[in-house]
C-alpha cells in the first residue's frame, strides 16, 4: 500500500515515536532536575512579603511553628553529623552508627537530644505524631540545647568552608562556597515574642545577621489579608 | 502502537512451505504509559523557584548606660494583637514631661495603601525621591549600577530620611513583623530596627486598646 492512501483493514495507526521520544526526554529533564525535599515534622506556613532574594545554599535552619515550638535543620549533611556527634558528648546520649547514617539524611527535628534516638528510629509517618515533640528545648539558663546545636553547627559548618576553601586554593582552583547564613522560618501566626525568644538565642552568640523565609507576595501561599497591595 | 500481527489468509498460491514471518515490532504501549505516568508525576512534584528571604540585621545590645540616641526623622510603629497597628512620630513624651511638650498620642492605622504605606512614604519622600531620580538616571545609563547602589544606600542613611523603630507587644505575630518591615522595604527605609517597647509606651498602648 502506498503511503497517504487510506488503509483499508485493521485500526488506524500513526507514528508516535516523536511524542514518545519527547515524553522521555522530558521525563528525564525532570527526574534529574527535582531535588526532594524531605517531609518537615510540621507544616510551617510563612507570611508573604516582596523581598525576592533567594534563599542560600548553606544555611542553619530554625523553623518556628505556630506554636512556637523551635525546630533545628542544617543544610549541610556532613556538618549536620558532626554537630551530633558533639552534642552526644555534650549530652552524653548514645547514638548508634546507623541512626548516625539516617540522622544525615533529615530534615528539621523539633525533639529534645534525649528523645532523639527515638525519633530517628522513627518513621516518616511516626515523626509527625511523635511524642513529645515540644521543639528543640531553648532555656539559656537550664536546658541550652538550641543554643549549643546552633554554636556546634556553626562551628562545623564554617570548618568546613575552611578546609574547603583551602582545598580549592591548593589546588589552584576557584573556590564557589558559600559561608553559613542562619535562616528563620517562622509561621505567620506566630506570636512574635515567639520568634524573639530564638533569635535571643542567636544574637546571645554575636548572630546579627538573619534571612527570615517568606513566601513572595501574590505567589502560591497569599496571605488571607484583604487591603495590601 | 499496538499492532496485531496480520496473519491474514492469503496463503493459498503456491505449495512452498515457509517459515512464517514473525513480528519484529514490540508493544511498546505498557513502556509508554509508564513513561507519561512519570513524567506527570515529576511535572507536578517538581519545584522550581527556591523560597525567597528577607535578610535582616538585628542590632547589637548597647553597651551598659549608654544613652538612647535622639531620633530625629522618627517613625515608631507598634504592633499588637488583631493585626491592629499604632504608631506616632519622633520622641516619646511622657504625659507630664518637664519639656511641656505636649504628650505622645498613638495614632491606629493599618496595613493598606492608605495607611502605614501613606506614612512612611511621606516621612520618607527625601530617600523615595532621591532614589527615583537615580533609577532615571540608570535607566537613560547616565550612571552605572555600582554607583547606583552606593548612592541609594547614601540617600537611605541621609538625617533627612526616615528611621523607623518597630516594637511589638507580647500578642502581636509575626505576620505583622514581617509585613512591617516589608512596607519599610518597598518604601525604600534603609534605618529601621526591631526593638522592645519601653515601659510608658506599653501602658499607653494598653489604654489605647483596652
Amino acid at each position: 500500500m502506498s503511503k497517504g492512501k487510506v488503509s483499508k483493514g485493521g485500526a488506524p495507526s500513526l507514528d508516535m515515536t516523536p511524542m514518545v521520544d519527547l515524553a522521555f526526554l522530558l521525563v528525564t529533564f525532570f527526574m534529574l532536575t527535582a531535588s526532594f525535599r524531605m517531609a518537615e515534622p510540621v507544616t510551617v506556613d510563612p507570611p508573604a512579603s516582596h523581598a525576592d532574594k533567594a534563599l542560600p545554599d548553606n544555611t542553619i535552619l530554625v523553623s518556628i511553628d505556630g506554636l512556637g515550638r523551635p525546630f533545628f535543620g542544617v543544610s549541610n549533611s556532613e556538618a549536620k553529623v558532626a554537630t551530633l556527634m558533639k552534642m552526644s558528648g555534650k549530652y552524653k546520649v548514645a547514638f548508634s552508627e546507623a541512626q548516625i547514617k539516617k540522622f544525615g539524611g533529615m530534615s528539621s527535628f523539633g525533639v529534645a537530644i534525649q528523645d532523639l534516638p527515638k525519633y530517628i528510629d522513627a518513621t516518616e509517618a511516626e515523626r509527625m505524631k511523635f511524642q513529645p515533640q515540644k521543639g528543640v528545648p531553648n532555656d539559656s539558663l537550664r536546658d541550652p540545647q538550641l543554643s549549643d546545636w546552633v554554636r556546634y553547627a556553626a562551628q562545623e559548618t564554617n570548618g568546613i568552608y575552611i578546609r574547603e576553601r583551602d582545598k580549592a586554593k591548593d589546588a589552584g582552583k576557584d573556590f564557589v562556597g558559600e559561608k553559613v547564613r542562619y535562616a528563620i522560618k517562622a509561621d505567620a501566626t506566630t506570636k512574635y515574642i515567639s520568634v524573639k525568644a530564638v533569635l535571643k538565642t542567636f544574637t546571645d552568640m554575636k548572630i546579627y545577621r538573619f534571612n527570615l523565609i517568606t513566601s513572595l507576595e501574590g505567589g502560591a501561599t497569599k496571605p488571607a489579608k484583604a487591603g495590601k497591595k | 502502537m499496538a499492532e496485531i500481527a496480520d496473519d491474514g489468509g492469503g496463503h493459498k498460491k503456491g505449495g512452498k512451505k515457509r517459515a512464517k514471518k514473525q513480528s519484529t515490532k514490540i508493544d511498546m504501549t505498557p513502556m509508554v504509559d509508564l513513561g507519561f505516568l512519570l513524567l506527570t508525576f515529576f511535572v507536578l512534584t517538581s519545584t522550581f523557584s527556591k523560597p525567597k528571604s528577607m535578610e535582616l540585621s538585628f542590632p547589637a545590645p548597647p553597651p551598659p548606660n549608654e544613652k538612647p540616641v535622639e531620633v530625629k526623622n522618627g517613625l515608631n510603629i507598634i504592633l499588637t494583637k488583631d493585626h491592629k497597628i499604632f504608631y506616632y512620630k519622633g520622641q516619646f513624651n511622657a504625659p507630664d514631661n518637664k519639656e511641656g511638650k505636649p504628650a505622645t498620642q498613638l495614632t491606629e492605622t493599618s496595613f493598606t495603601p492608605e495607611g502605614l504605606h501613606k506614612i512612611i512614604l511621606e516621612m520618607n519622600s527625601y530617600a523615595h525621591d532621591e532614589i527615583a531620580k537615580l533609577e532615571a538616571k540608570v535607566k537613560s545609563k547616565q550612571m552605572a549600577d555600582t554607583t547606583f547602589k552606593r548612592l541609594a544606600m547614601e540617600a537611605k542613611g541621609d538625617k533627612r530620611s526616615l528611621t523607623a523603630l518597630i516594637k511589638t507587644d507580647d500578642k502581636a505575630t509575626y505576620r505583622d513583623v514581617i509585613d512591617a518591615v516589608d512596607e519599610l522595604n518597598v518604601c525604600m527605609v534603609g534605618k529601621y530596627v526591631i526593638i522592645d517597647m519601653s515601659a510608658p509606651e506599653y501602658a499607653l498602648l494598653t489604654e489605647k486598646i483596652k
